[in-house]
């Protein structure tokens, strides 16, 4: 019985999970005539394909608009800001955790306050070095930004992973045969991949989703990104081409729904490891 | 000059942390082959010590000598010609029990041959020759512990460094690792320092044990003198469960402020003695009777003319039959020559008089 009701809450968290899915794949195959109905016409069912499916949609997303570019821009972004994450964050949370002591509590405190600083108040000190460095309306300038938010907040996280990593086994690691330079290389980083891939997902997840600092610091439609061009440049005046929207979220969606589930454990393993053994 | 080969050497050794001594001017010389066991309660600084030894710590002062080389000052872990093995055993998660033995050998660059054989003899000696290919995780506690000695024996280390290895064991397993342990220590022949709180394992491993207490060693001695002859109230109250009884004593025949001191199971009826057997008799009030089979605890108190109201316990072995009713007042007796004389001031132990 118990059994059963579980089952029923799992279907029902994965029909509410997969429900917008649904949603965008009948959007973005359904042609026009089908998805603008006027509400009064209540014969019409929403949820099924009531004429044939067509591609129109999907050939305007990739003939008439930048979207293969914006996927482009994307990828050039996302791998930058998550190897300047990865390189900067993990050796510094590392050492925040091993090597400082006492300073490394408060070093770490005051870094995790950094990224509580709301990013509203940070546009104007930003786009003045933007400016600065002639960055704007460039690819550059998100690379320049989005690591003032991955690194503070990814710091603190492999800070925390690291914590809970005994530390006698990088020791062993140096009475059996090891310098300490040896074991930061070599023993260490094994011991911490979990945390490693959080920061990847999170820095990953944030580039893919920002829109505020893309919206001020790039205004050509060929320099956007995704997250971006899609919402600014899939519409006509006030009226959104739904079909192609919906086209491009679910190309976009669909990798990486599909990535998440391979790395959902080892990221629940980074977010709640400190908490559970700290 | 010295006839004793000395495996481990410490002089005048420290090391604080802030203001907190941890290790407080410790003299230590461990002899070549020798099972030295570190006892003392947690925080008294055995730890530390142990991983000033290994390179894990660094000494403030004073000086380490391994095999007669000096080391405390730049010699790095992995030079020191020690194998340890942590209390949580420290082994590699993502290595198999095989990788994990070998690890050592790799890191010496010993030829990939010669390491296949050297782990297979190893675990062969631990009979963990059948879980080489699975991983830490899968193995029980008492399996990971061997794994942990085995890496420890493939270096050829020439000391043996173990923080509390049995202590995460449980109770049932940690009497046959105990055993295996000795026994493995008797084999090699290898000097061995051993950190421990629990005072059975220490008597039952060590050749001789260093009680340590607030960074300083109290007493170094076989586990005998260490247990008849304990040098201060603390030795006398760490060492032995229950705790050597402590009685202030009146006496205008003794110095003031002397504390009488007896373990439990000397203190027994006085019907048990020999008539010609000098004995110091109580009169004991028993308030309550602990029936642990093998042994009855007698708890009471002593208190008469010429002694401080002290509480004090008495271990019988189910050997004496006289029955301890609860709440009487009962004559109980010490041997004379099982009386140890302390200064209530400073602990120390006081050879003077011999009783009243």
């Amino acid at each position: 019985m118990k059994r059963a009701g579980l089952y029923a809450a799992a279907a029902g968290f994965m029909l509410f999970a997969g429900f917008p899915f649904y949603w965008m794949l009948l959007t973005a195959f359904k042609q026009n005539r089908d998805l603008y109905v006027g509400a009064f016409d209540t014969r019409h069912v929403p949820w099924i394909f009531n004429d044939p499916p067509t591609l129109e949609h999907v050939r305007l997303l990739f003939g008439q608009t930048e979207f293969p570019r914006w996927v482009l821009n994307t990828l050039v972004v996302v791998v930058a800001v998550v190897v300047i994450t990865v390189v900067v964050a993990v050796p510094a949370g590392y050492s925040l955790a091993r090597l400082t002591g006492r300073w490394g509590e408060r070093l770490g405190m005051g870094i995790f306050f950094t990224y509580l600083i709301p990013p509203t108040l940070l546009f104007i000190p930003f786009s003045r070095v933007v400016a600065l460095l002639g960055l704007q309306n460039s690819l550059g300038a998100l690379i320049l930004v989005y690591p003032t938010i991955t690194i503070p907040f990814c710091t603190w996280l492999v800070m925390g992973f690291v914590r809970s990593v005994p530390w006698d086994i990088e020791e062993q690691a140096m009475i059996d045969g090891y310098s300490r330079l040896a074991v930061i290389m070599k023993v260490a980083p094994r011991l911490i991949v979990p945390g490693i891939l959080t920061v990847v997902v999170f820095s990953f997840t944030l580039v893919m989703q920002e829109f505020v600092y893309a919206l001020t610091f790039l205004s050509s439609v060929d320099k956007m990104t995704v997250s971006l061009g899609v919402p600014i440049a899939l519409v006509r005046g006030d009226v959104y081409h739904w079909g192609a929207l919906m086209a491009a979220a679910l190309v976009i969606s669909i990798p990486l729904a599909i990535i998440y589930n391979l790395f959902i454990d080892r990221f629940i393993q980074g977010f709640t490891m400190g908490a559970v053994k700290g | 000059m010295d006839p004793i080969v000395v495996g481990v050497e410490l002089r005048n050794l420290s090391r604080r942390f802030g203001d907190f001594h941890a290790v407080d001017g410790v003299d230590l010389s461990i002899r070549e082959g020798e099972l030295l066991v570190l006892l003392g309660p947690s925080g008294c600084g055995k730890t530390t010590l142990l991983r000033m030894i290994a390179g894990l710590e660094r000494p403030t002062s004073g000086e380490i000598f391994i095999g007669g080389e000096r080391v405390d000052a730049d010699v790095p872990p992995r030079a020191r010609g020690i194998a340890m093995v942590f209390q949580s055993y420290a082994l590699y998660p993502h290595r198999t029990v095989a990788q994990n033995i070998a690890f050592p050998l790799e890191a010496s660059g010993m030829p990939r041959s010669q390491i296949a054989d050297k782990v297979r003899w190893a675990a062969e000696m631990f009979g963990i020759a059948r879980y080489l290919e699975r991983y830490p995780r899968q193995l029980s506690g008492g399996e990971r512990q061997r794994v942990a000695l085995c890496r420890a024996l493939v270096r050829d280390p020439k000391v043996f460094l173990l923080d509390e290895p049995l202590a995460n064991l449980d109770a049932k397993l940690r009497n046959t690792a105990r055993d295996e342990l000795k026994r493995f220590q008797r084999r090699i022949q290898r000097t061995t320092v051993y950190v421990t709180h629990d005072q059975v394992e220490a008597m039952g491993l060590g050749d001789r044990i260093a009680v340590m207490d607030h960074g300083k060693v109290r007493q170094i001695g076989t586990p005998q003198e260490v247990y008849e002859d304990p040098v201060d109230t603390f030795v006398a109250t760490f060492v032995g469960q229950p705790p050597m009884n402590l009685v202030e004593v009146r006496d205008p025949a003794l110095p003031p402020g002397t504390l009488l001191g007896f373990r439990p199971e000397h203190f027994l009826p006085q019907g048990h003695f020999a008539s010609g057997e000098p004995t110091q008799v109580f009169c004991f009030a028993v308030r309550r009777v602990e029936y642990l089979g093998s042994d009855r605890y007698v708890y009471g108190s002593v208190a008469e003319q010429g002694f401080g109201e002290a509480t004090v316990i008495a271990k019988l072995p189910a050997i004496v039959a006289t029955p301890i009713p609860e709440g009487e007042a009962l004559e109980f007796a010490v041997p004379r020559k099982a009386l140890r004389y302390f200064d209530a001031a400073t602990g120390a132990r006081r050879e003077g008089g011999r009783g009243p």
